[in-house]
């Protein structure tokens, strides 16, 4: 029988392929409406319900646990700003991994918020001389300081600019935030951000079950999928309860501050008034609200 | 051709089911897109107004039996002469470096009373108010300190705090912060798969 090429067939052939793979596929009204749904920043209050409600359960039947996601919005006049205290930071590492455990990032492919940098007194702050790897029996090394870079929040985040479907954004008290389900892994806001703040889930990430973090909130550490980007948010689901971020509760050393800039007795703005603060690649004007200090 | 075309009633037929299908999920999902999201209609938390509370964690334990230290010094006439110690108080006359040129156990440890710390005033001072003894000297830190810069805060940003005492991290007879063991380095990226 000689084979149909023309166009009626093909579309003929695709229809019923579809339907076939369609209703083979049982019919999963819930992929269905994960796939259809809109952009967080569009969505009501009770569509926002309904599906913190499914993603609750659905996170249930996969990890056998139970959670709790929030959608808490900011808190009204609250920015949020963080300040690290150069001459404190040891370089231990202990926020590092207590980020990865708060905000269930993946292990395998790895996935770190934070990187500590090590570099050289004599040079100052020089990225291209500084060193992630370092791994010496006891820190801090003579002759080197640290200085940790995680996402920098700036006021005007170039990642958020460059993201074809607005699945970034700045929230009212000034974090950026990602929609995993809105966005589509073009990773176009990894080349616009200066700090490499952002990951790429390159892989299904992997998660160990007993030490996922129940308390999640949906612009945070609720587990993503592999095809999608994520960075820091201040741990999202902890300041917007009014606890401190996880690294800043780990810091052995007290370097890591955290607050409102709105509020004048916030120890952020103290530290804005009375210590003299940086900023990293401040020629850029992103304006980030991730102020470095000298605190001795 | 065209009868065919126009017999053939499979394709739109399929196309129906097939959008039928696809936007089943969508039906009750449209409509009411009038909230603004953000604070606008989050609860309104007047954090200026709040006063946030402080309150000290418990400062560090006293080495096994070295408290109260009347136990044994009530049987000792004190001698004020500086010397290093060596029968007892030995350890801490080993790793004592905190101004050790020019200081010594009397400087901070009250001769008359040994269970209590002593100002450079006079006054003297519970252990558990220590930090205002490390404030005579240190009084850029202390100033610090107090308003949580200096020094850890864990607990709520806009609310209850726990801060650490100058002891819960530095030991007063060396009070250098001691090294610390890194915790494992990112993977390298040539050793990314």
């Amino acid at each position: 029988m000689k084979k149909d090429y023309s166009r009626r067939s093909f579309i003929k052939n695709i229809s019923l392929a579809t339907f076939a793979a369609l209703a083979l596929s049982g019919c999963d009204t819930e992929a269905f409406d994960e796939f259809l749904q809109k952009n967080f920043k569009t969505l009501s209050k009770k569509e926002k319900d309904e599906i913190v409600k499914n993603l609750e359960s659905k996170y249930k039947k996969k990890y056998g646990k139970e959670f709790h996601v929030s959608d808490k919005p900011a808190i009204d006049g609250t920015l949020f700003g963080y300040a690290l205290d150069l001459s404190r930071c040891i370089g231990c590492r202990r926020c590092v991994y207590a980020c990865v455990k708060e905000n269930n990032q993946s292990r395998n492919p790895q996935i770190h918020y934070i990187e500590v940098l090590q570099m050289e007194k004599e040079k100052g702050i020089d990225f291209a001389d500084s060193n992630a790897q370092y791994n010496p029996e006891k820190v801090p090394e003579k002759g080197y300081f640290y200085v940790p870079v995680q996402c920098q929040q700036c006021r005007k985040p170039q990642c958020v600019t460059v993201c074809p479907v607005r699945a970034t954004w700045q929230e009212p008290d000034g974090i950026v935030v990602v929609d995993y389900n809105w966005c589509i892994g073009c990773r176009y806001c990894m080349a616009a951000c200066p700090y490499g703040a952002r990951h790429f889930n390159w892989g299904e990430p992997t998660l160990p079950v007993e030490e996922i973090n129940p308390e999640m909130h949906y612009l945070g550490n609720r587990p993503r999928k592999k095809g999608v980007v994520e960075k820091c948010t201040f741990c999202i689901q902890r300041v917007r309860e009014g606890k401190y971020p996880a690294c800043v509760e780990i810091c052995p050393v007290g370097a890591r501050k955290f607050g409102n800039l709105l509020d004048p007795d916030s120890e952020i703005r103290y530290i804005l008034e009375n210590k003299r603060v940086l900023v990293l690649k401040q020629e850029l004007n992103f304006q980030p609200k991730f102020y470095y200090f000298f605190g001795i | 051709m065209k009868d065919k075309f126009y017999g053939d009633i499979n394709i739109p037929v399929i196309l129906m089911i097939l959008y039928i299908v696809l936007f089943w999920g969508c039906k009750n999902k449209i409509i009411e897109n009038n909230e603004v999201y953000g604070g606008a209609n989050g609860k309104a938390v007047n954090i200026m107004t709040q006063k946030a509370e402080e309150y000290a964690v418990e400062a560090p334990p006293f080495s096994d039996g070295i408290f109260p230290c009347t136990d044994c010094h009530k049987n000792l006439t004190p001698n004020p002469v500086r010397r290093v110690l060596v029968d007892w108080h030995d350890d801490i006359s080993a790793m004592f470096n905190h101004d050790s040129e020019n200081r010594w156990c009397l400087d901070c440890h009250d001769f008359k009373n040994r269970d209590y710390l002593r100002l450079a005033s006079g006054k003297l001072l519970d252990f558990k108010e220590s930090y205002k003894l490390c404030g005579q000297c240190h009084g850029e830190k202390y100033r610090d300190w107090k308003v949580g810069v200096h020094g850890k805060r864990t607990g709520e940003w806009n609310g209850k705090k726990e801060y650490l005492l100058c002891v819960n991290c530095h030991n007063p007879h060396s009070p250098i912060f001691k090294e610390l063991k890194p915790e494992p380095p990112p993977v390298a990226q040539e050793n990314i798969k």
